[in-house]
């Protein structure tokens, strides 16, 4: 294999590994804020066990997230050196403007979140929390405007000519709001919103499945499921508006989306299908207009496909690959909304915990928003392909000239070993902390945080 | 914007020395006490006490070599290109051992066995030492000069970065880690852990001292482009002084009981140190050896001075803010490490 397959397979590897963990920690990171928000509030020790429970939890994810954080940071130096001389002015700042306004944030006030239980008292925590969470929040903030400037550049002007080539900003401000950063801030984020929200109503359900916790299990499906079922819908909105960005900004992947050849109006929407890349057909069942629909709101708006003249320049993504994955995610999206409506129903009729089958079904949400968000990614960064930075710099332009195919088999095989132990053990621990339960002795909150809870005498709790 | 007559290139040269002057002191203690973990006690408590002594902040401090890379991507993209592609292996290898030992904190006493205990903690030591050497190797192949070509790109091996100086240069980060992260425990430590932690301080003192003379002599006969400097501007010497007298006052500060004084002279001995090597290398930030006109300077690797100044304005917001909330982190979490049910 050549070093270019090598490299993104690398770099496709740890940046997959990695996108498990973040979304996590960003959603987590939200629930943790309203958990906490709800115990100052009602001052329910049961609010109190629940947010020590799900602080462990994302003390697990963002553990992981760090460690493999590091590699990316390292690895767009490592394996894209050109691309890293070209963009460095632009995309360099950005990923500056994460570590010094987001990370910080997030590992300094993680110390009081984690450790600061019995040292600072309930207000002081909860403002650890909501730093935690806004860094969370803003981290992705600066890296989907870096990656967006590689999907839809803006503010910028290139510097030199042929391998001295480079771009530069000329307008910081219109390089952080270009034309897609917002549009795929928000789908983002709500992907990981559900990431998190769906861990919380997975592990109540099991709870509740297993007749254990069971206040503890109700209230995480309860305040998992609003977060949730909040996000898949908003998902759905963000994903109308991200889409309709790419019909205007990068037609070829949005035709590669739909595995749309040619151009026409009244473009069919496909819910399922195979692209025949050889002969330029795809095959499938279809809304016949509704694609033009979606992007014009008009049955005759004139979509883009990949034969259009305008859209050849810029080259074609692998059509079908692309396509499949687009469609997982969004089949996967409105599952989604689907399982929460049905949750949201058996709820409200009292009928949750009498329901094995749904239990189960939510038991397994988990990997619904972890597989969604990964088939999301995928088909954002393949359809953009060939280019690494969009109509200005080809992925296989952007590679380190001094590495060789050795060198990245030999740090695959690293990352490889190195990732299976880290999977591992993660879900190992993962699954004694779920086994384990939460905490009956944080029922009574300890330390500082007792102060002004009237000596925190609760109620026994008949659980268990 | 303008800010005054101190050049923009020449500024961020300071700040991303800053930047990683920042990382080598603050994980620099906790990767030291990674170093001496397997030897200086065995008990699982006293262990587990370690490692607590760095729990609430370590993360904390690995952040600032995140921001330090990302300074360097975004203010000399072409150092960060030629650094990190030129150094593959070694970077690949720092990245395996960084990754090993952050998972072995937090992994480590979520399990009773002590089998899985032992392995952690060997993962652990083994991870920090591992990092602490890399780091030095990478410095002293970057003092030392390494060769680039007409394009800036590195144009050397991996096995030709493992040059006796380079060697010499990551044994002496080692030994300076170990000393930084022990006096960082006497600090964090009581009673009779304390008095076995103490015990360490002068040793180490004194292995760092040998090791640091040696790469000192080696600097001074091999190394021209850095004692010119300093033959330039011989006021610089006195920094010099400055790194003596600080590492000379940890052992008064250990015997009278200070070891918060102890603990500040180390971070100022290790800030010294930076400003030698900052000083000694200004311009270059990538000194090429053989062909030192290719050398990569803040003035031929920079990225534009619209950039440097975005980034000037984000330092000037974003720094004092970040280095006021990780003083009160310090700060909240000061004094004797007491295990509870949070701990590691």
């Amino acid at each position: 294999m050549d070093v270019l397959l090598l490299s993104r397979l690398q770099f496709a590897l740890t940046i997959s590994f990695h996108y498990l963990f973040p979304p996590l920690s960003i959603g987590l990171g939200l629930l943790l804020v309203i958990n906490e928000s709800m115990w100052l509030w009602t001052k329910k020790p049961l609010y109190h066990q629940m947010a020590r429970f799900w602080t462990k939890v994302f003390a697990l994810t963002f553990a992981l997230g760090v460690a493999t954080g590091i590699v990316m940071e390292f690895e767009f130096g490592t394996n894209w050196a050109t691309y890293s001389r070209y963009v460095g002015d632009v995309f360099g700042s950005a990923l500056a403007a994460e570590g010094i306004f987001a990370f910080f944030l997030e590992s300094g006030f993680l110390a009081i979140l984690l450790f600061g239980w019995d040292k600072v008292g309930p207000r002081l925590h909860f403002f650890a929390t909501c730093m935690v969470a806004f860094g969370a929040h803003f981290s992705a903030v600066w890296i989907i405007v870096a990656n967006s400037w590689m999907q839809t550049p803006a503010g910028y002007h290139i510097v030199g000519e042929g391998l001295k080539a480079r771009a530069e900003i000329t307008d910081f401000w219109a390089m952080v709001f270009n034309p897609s950063s917002m549009d795929r801030l928000s789908h983002t984020l709500m992907g990981c919103w559900q990431a998190g929200a769906w861990l919380m109503v997975s592990v109540g359900a099991w709870y509740l499945l297993k007749k254990r916790h069971r206040d503890f299990g109700l209230a995480s499906v309860k305040l998992g499921l609003a977060v949730a079922a909040g996000s898949a819908l908003l998902s759905l909105a963000t994903g109308h508006k991200s889409a309709a960005g790419v019909a205007q900004h990068q037609p070829a992947k949005l035709a590669a989306f739909e595995g749309q050849f040619e151009t026409t109006a009244q473009a069919p929407l496909y819910l399922f299908g195979w692209v025949d890349e050889k002969n330029e057909k795809t095959h499938g069942l279809a809304i016949p207009g509704m694609l033009s629909w979606l992007i014009g709101g008009d049955t005759q708006t004139v979509v883009k496909g990949l034969n259009d003249p305008a859209v050849l320049p810029d080259g074609r993504p692998p059509v079908n690959f692309t396509f499949q994955l687009y469609h997982f995610m969004v089949a996967v999206g409105f599952a989604l909304i689907g399982l929460a409506a049905w949750a949201g129903w058996a709820l409200w009729r009292g009928k949750l915990e009498t329901s094995p089958l749904l239990l189960g079904a939510l038991t397994l949400s988990v990997l619904g928003p972890q597989i969604a968000n990964q088939a999301g990614w995928w088909a954002a960064e393949v359809g953009r392909q060939p280019w690494i930075v969009y109509r200005l710099l080809k992925t296989s332009e952007g590679l380190s000239k001094v590495v060789s195919a050795n060198h990245v088999v030999a740090s695959m095989v690293m990352f490889g070993v190195v990732y299976l132990l880290l999977f591992a053990v993660f879900v190992f621990l993962l699954n004694e902390k779920i086994k384990h339960g939460p905490d009956e002795a944080d029922l009574q909150p300890t330390g500082k945080l007792a102060l002004g809870f009237g000596g925190g005498k609760t109620k026994a709790n008949s659980e268990q | 914007m303008n800010f005054g007559t101190l050049d923009l290139n020449t500024t961020w040269f300071l700040l991303v020395g800053v930047l990683f002057t920042g990382y080598v002191i603050l994980d620099g203690f906790d990767l030291g006490v990674g170093v001496i973990h397997l030897f200086a006690v065995k008990k699982d408590e006293d262990r587990r006490v370690f490692l607590n002594a760095i729990g609430p902040v370590w993360d904390g401090n690995e952040v600032w070599l995140v921001t330090g890379g990302g300074a360097l991507f975004a203010a000399f993209p072409m150092v960060y290109a030629t650094v990190f592609s030129g150094f593959y292996l070694a970077f690949m290898a720092l990245l395996c051992a960084l990754i090993f030992r952050a998972v072995a904190i937090e992994f480590r006493s979520k399990h009773p066995s002590p089998r899985w205990r032992a392995c952690w903690d060997v993962g652990f030591a083994a991870g920090s030492t591992g990092s602490a050497l890399l780091i030095g190797v990478a410095m002293g192949n970057i003092a030392w000069g390494v060769p680039l070509d007409a394009e800036g790109e590195f144009a050397g091996t991996f096995l030709g970065m493992l040059h006796p100086y380079a060697l010499a240069m990551g044994v002496t980060t080692v030994a300076l880690f170990a000393m930084h992260g022990t006096i960082y425990l006497v600090l964090k430590t009581e009673g009779e852990l304390q008095e076995r932690v103490r015990r360490w301080v002068n040793p180490l003192i004194i292995a760092f001292i040998l090791c640091y003379t040696i790469v000192t002599l080696a600097t001074l006969l091999y190394i021209p482009h850095i004692t010119e400097a300093f033959r330039r501007e011989p006021w610089f010497f006195g920094i010099v002084v400055l790194v003596v007298l600080a590492i000379a006052n940890i052992p008064r500060e250990v015997s009278r009981g200070k070891e918060f004084f102890a603990f500040l002279s180390s971070c100022a001995a290790m800030a010294g140190l930076m400003a030698i090597f900052g000083v000694g290398s200004y311009p270059n930030l990538v000194f090429s050896n053989p062909f030192p006109e290719h050398s990569l300077t803040a003035f031929n690797a920079a990225s534009s001075q619209k950039t440097l100044g975005i980034m000037l304005t984000m330092a000037i917001l974003g720094v004092p803010v970040v280095l006021a909330y990780t003083a009160s982190i310090y700060w909240i979490f000061r004094g004797k490490v007491k295990l509870d049910k949070t701990s590691y």
